[in-house]
């Protein structure tokens, strides 16, 4: 095939992926391979059972050598999946790795159509936009840019703190924000851990501590992140430090201040335990609390509210001085090269579901609630008694409450089943309790955990299938008098029962924040329906998100347990480190440029820029990209009304082939 | 055009970060859709060039989808909004040239709905097949023998005028 004087000719290889029979099952690949075959300037046209496999690959970069192969398209699956992959193969072939184009028949085709004819015909459509566009593509650089050393780590729960810890020992340089007064998230609140039963805090609190005190880590607690920007390995990231009204560089965690504050006795909710407990203005979460740091509730304390206060606090302090009550908020700006988000969960608000009584009978509690009166430093010191003092005799654990239901949240929190026995485990444990559990199914995947199962029927706490209708304190029965009745149909006795319980536990399930979609934003993630943050890939990239340097780990990507937790945590920690580690990135050579001959210097480009990338050259009335600023989004190219920039990648005349290509079919 | 059974061709628009992701996401997920939307791949929305809607539309698509992230979750800021603005022109364009405005269609598809993907091509298809064929390429050639049968009766009366002026 002859092309003109000035232009090398055009070879194109065109390779027909089967994917086992996920593409061939749908398309007739080797009746597309073969009217490929037939398109001009197509040299060779293959089909070949998986193109992904080492010896697909190596049979593109054999070809090109064998055949003076100079473009390459690949038919199979998407582009987002397997583009780096068959870029690699075209380069070891020795040719540009941007002389290679790929046609996505899998996710776009065999597996959404239903008639092979169909799927066939729009298959070879999609080919042969390809194979127009290919020619037109040009040999391009991969643009690198360094990574600066450094992480942010959105949240101080597990996931956050196992990640600063991984990449503070690699010797990176770590920024740990966290919106709470004190890391620790709410594996910091839990008495015991399922299904082994370590103590939380033995486990959980050295690690907070060595977060603390680490000279890689800089904590940022009571913080929220407030603005970001730039992108992989330069992100500009503004820290607002709000004000806890103490100075924590002066602040040596004595305790002092809350001891001689003007309130003698605790007498506000206290948040941490959940408002079981009472605190005072000035308070420290917990006694394990990192950092050691106290803080004043301004909704509280008196000084803040009124003005008029004895401030007993600030002579306590004495000349340390650390209480400041003219602190205001703060603003930090870091760089960072790469990006860890674990913003965890919020558990399901039990008073969305009016008939378990969730604050309207005051025997009915959260989980996390209980979680606060078994664990030895809660409100009552471990012991599990009622709001009126007393030990309840019967217990009722109700499962699912939130979770698997189409009427709130369809999913299953996947942690509900375990901690819900291991509640169950300790309320026996501490009470002596009569314990009724109340599953739909009992879920219990994990190394230990279908043992820990059995272990709680063996110590006789009664398991009942079946979800609970109502909680009621109508008794008409004998001994259901002053009880909660907990009516159910028991699905395996197949009969509806009423249970009487002194104590009832809801199993609420887990949700993502409220100002997920806030946090998703700010760091231009993906969302799935549910709220939970999306991963690039749910097998291949479990950490990564859509937003390249910028990685995900614990709860805020769903539900999970704490061993699941902490090993992705450890992924992601893992995976900025590659990013730090190699130094520097490449990326996609998508960037705008201008044809200078052809601008008018009409201006138009350089306010539509959202990176102001686009700069005007007075001298000679040009406008100019600055391509380290380019992201490649296009916009600019689209709204040239001389058509004098142009997209790397993505030019006009390639576009403008594919769109023939897709229409050429009959 | 003459097919007994005619489908309609539709040429697609997908910005790469939220609607060709969730099209990926539909394909995953196995969700079946009509098989007459042709996806052309793009950075952002923001990179749709007018041109290239009518460019389609010339060249024989029925209808032109446009699938973007939704307002506020660009990639890219904005580059959304500069469609969104670029849409309402193309629309009173459309309607001048007598192109029913529902063939040039712009959706906001994050990368979770799948579904929507599914949902909207189906939709598309069908008022699509409700409408008819566009077929632009058809109606210039049509226009192109107007225009030549035009050319041809101006060029003959001046042959015929040739012997009355002598």
């Amino acid at each position: 095939m002859q092309m003109d004087n000035q232009k090398a000719e055009v070879r194109i290889g065109f390779y027909a992926c089967h994917c086992g029979s996920n593409i061939a099952g749908m398309v007739d690949v080797v009746e597309v391979a073969k009217k490929a075959g037939k398109l001009p300037h197509v040299v060779l046209s293959r089909d070949y059972k998986y193109m992904c496999s080492d010896p697909g690959q190596e049979l593109i970069a054999q070809d090109i050598k064998e055949h003076k192969l100079n473009r390459i398209v690949v038919a199979s699956c998407s582009p987002l999946l397997h583009e780096h992959t068959f870029r690699t193969a075209t380069e070891k072939g020795g040719l540009n790795p941007f002389y290679f184009h790929m046609v996505n028949i899998r996710e776009h085709n065999s597996w959404v159509h239903t008639d092979r004819q169909e799927a066939t015909e729009k298959a070879y459509a999609l080919t042969q936009a390809a194979i127009r566009r290919v020619a037109h593509h040009k040999a391009l650089e991969v643009k690198k840019v360094k990574i600066e050393p450094s992480v942010l780590i959105v949240g101080g729960g597990i996931a956050g703190i196992h990640a600063a810890l991984t990449m503070a020992e690699a010797g990176k340089k770590v920024y740990l924000v966290e919106r709470e007064p004190t890391i620790g998230g709410h594996m910091a609140k839990f008495d015991k851990t399922f299904p082994t039963l370590d103590c939380a805090a033995c486990i959980l609190t050295p690690k907070m501590s060595t977060v603390g005190s680490h000279p890689n880590i800089t904590l940022w607690t009571y913080s929220e992140v407030a603005k970001v920007e730039g992108f992989v390995g330069n992100y500009k990231v503004t820290v607002k430090r709000k004000p806890r009204y103490i100075i924590e560089d002066a602040c040596v965690g004595c305790m002092e201040c809350i001891k001689s504050c003007v309130y003698k006795e605790p007498k506000f909710a206290d948040e941490f335990n959940e408002g079981l407990g009472k605190r005072k203005p000035v308070y420290i979460p917990f006694p394990q609390a990192t950092p050691q740091v106290v803080l004043i509730d301004p909704e509280t304390c008196l000084q803040l509210k009124t003005g008029k206060c004895k401030k007993t606090c600030v002579e306590a302090c004495a000349d340390r001085h650390a209480i400041d009550f003219n602190q205001k908020e703060e603003f930090i700006d870091i760089q960072v090269g790469t990006v860890i988000v674990a913003t965890g969960f919020k558990t399901f608000d039990a008073e969305r579901l009016p008939q378990y009584g969730y604050g309207v009978h005051k025997n009915v509690y959260t989980a996390l609630e209980v979680e606060r009166l078994v664990n030895a430093s809660g409100p009552t010191g471990g012991h599990v008694v009622m709001r009126d003092g007393q030990e309840p005799k019967s217990v009722g654990i109700i499962h699912c409450v939130g979770s698997r239901d189409k009427k709130t949240n369809r999913w299953c929190s996947r942690v509900c089943c375990m901690y819900s026995m291991k509640l169950a485990h300790l309320i026996k444990e501490h009470t002596g309790a009569e314990v009724y559990s109340f599953y739909i199914d009992m879920r219990t995947p994990g190394k230990g955990y279908e043992e820990f199962y059995d272990k709680l029927l063996e110590e006789g706490v009664q398991f009942i299938r079946g979800r609970v209708g109502e909680v009621t304190d109508w008794a008409y029965a004998p001994g259901e008098d002053g009880k909660l009745v907990i009516r159910v149909e028991d699905t395996l006795a197949g009969y509806v029962r009423r249970i009487p319980v002194d104590m009832v536990v809801l199993a609420s399930g887990l949700e993502p924040h409220k100002d997920s979609q806030d946090v998703r934003r700010l760091f231009n993630m993906s969302c799935s329906t549910e709220g939970f943050f999306l991963e690039r890939h749910p097998k291949l990239a479990p950490v990564s998100t859509f937003t390249e340097g910028v990685f995900i780990a614990g709860c805020c990507q769903g539900p999970r347990d704490i061993p699941d937790t902490v090993a992705q945590a450890g992924a992601a920690a893992a995976e900025a480190l590659v990013l730090i580690d190699k130094g520097s990135v490449e990326l996609e050579p998508n960037t705008a440029y201008i044809l200078e001959q052809e601008c008018s210097g009409c201006k138009s480009c350089i306010p539509l820029c959202p990176y102001t990338a686009i700069a005007f050259a007075e001298d000679r009335n040009k406008a100019v990209i600055n391509e380290a600023l380019c992201k490649g989004c296009g916009t600019c190219v689209a709204s040239c009304p001389s058509g004098s920039i142009v997209q790397n990648l993505f030019e006009d005349e390639e576009i403008f082939k594919e769109i023939e290509g897709v229409l050429a079919y009959e | 055009m003459n097919n007994p059974i005619w489908q309609p061709r539709i040429v697609a628009f997908f910005c790469t970060w939220c609607t060709y992701t969730a099209a990926d996401l539909a394909g995953v997920s196995r969700m079946k859709y009509a098989a007459n939307v042709r996806v052309i791949r793009v950075m952002c929305s923001g990179r749709v060039d007018p041109q290239f809607v009518m460019d389609a539309l010339a060249k024989g698509a029925d209808g032109v989808l446009i699938g973007g992230c939704h307002p506020n979750d660009c990639h890219y800021a904005e580059g959304n909004y500069k469609m969104l603005r670029r849409f309402r022109l193309l629309q009173r364009m459309l309607t001048d040239l007598g192109i029913e405005t529902e063939r040039v269609r712009l959706e906001w598809i994050s990368a979770a709905e799948g579904e929507k993907v599914k949902t909207v091509i189906n939709d598309m298809v069908e008022k699509i097949k409700a409408m008819g064929p566009l077929n632009l390429p058809g109606r210039f050639q049509e226009w192109d023998r107007e225009m030549d049968s035009l050319e041809h009766a101006a060029t003959q009366p001046k042959e015929s005028e040739k012997p009355h002026a002598h």
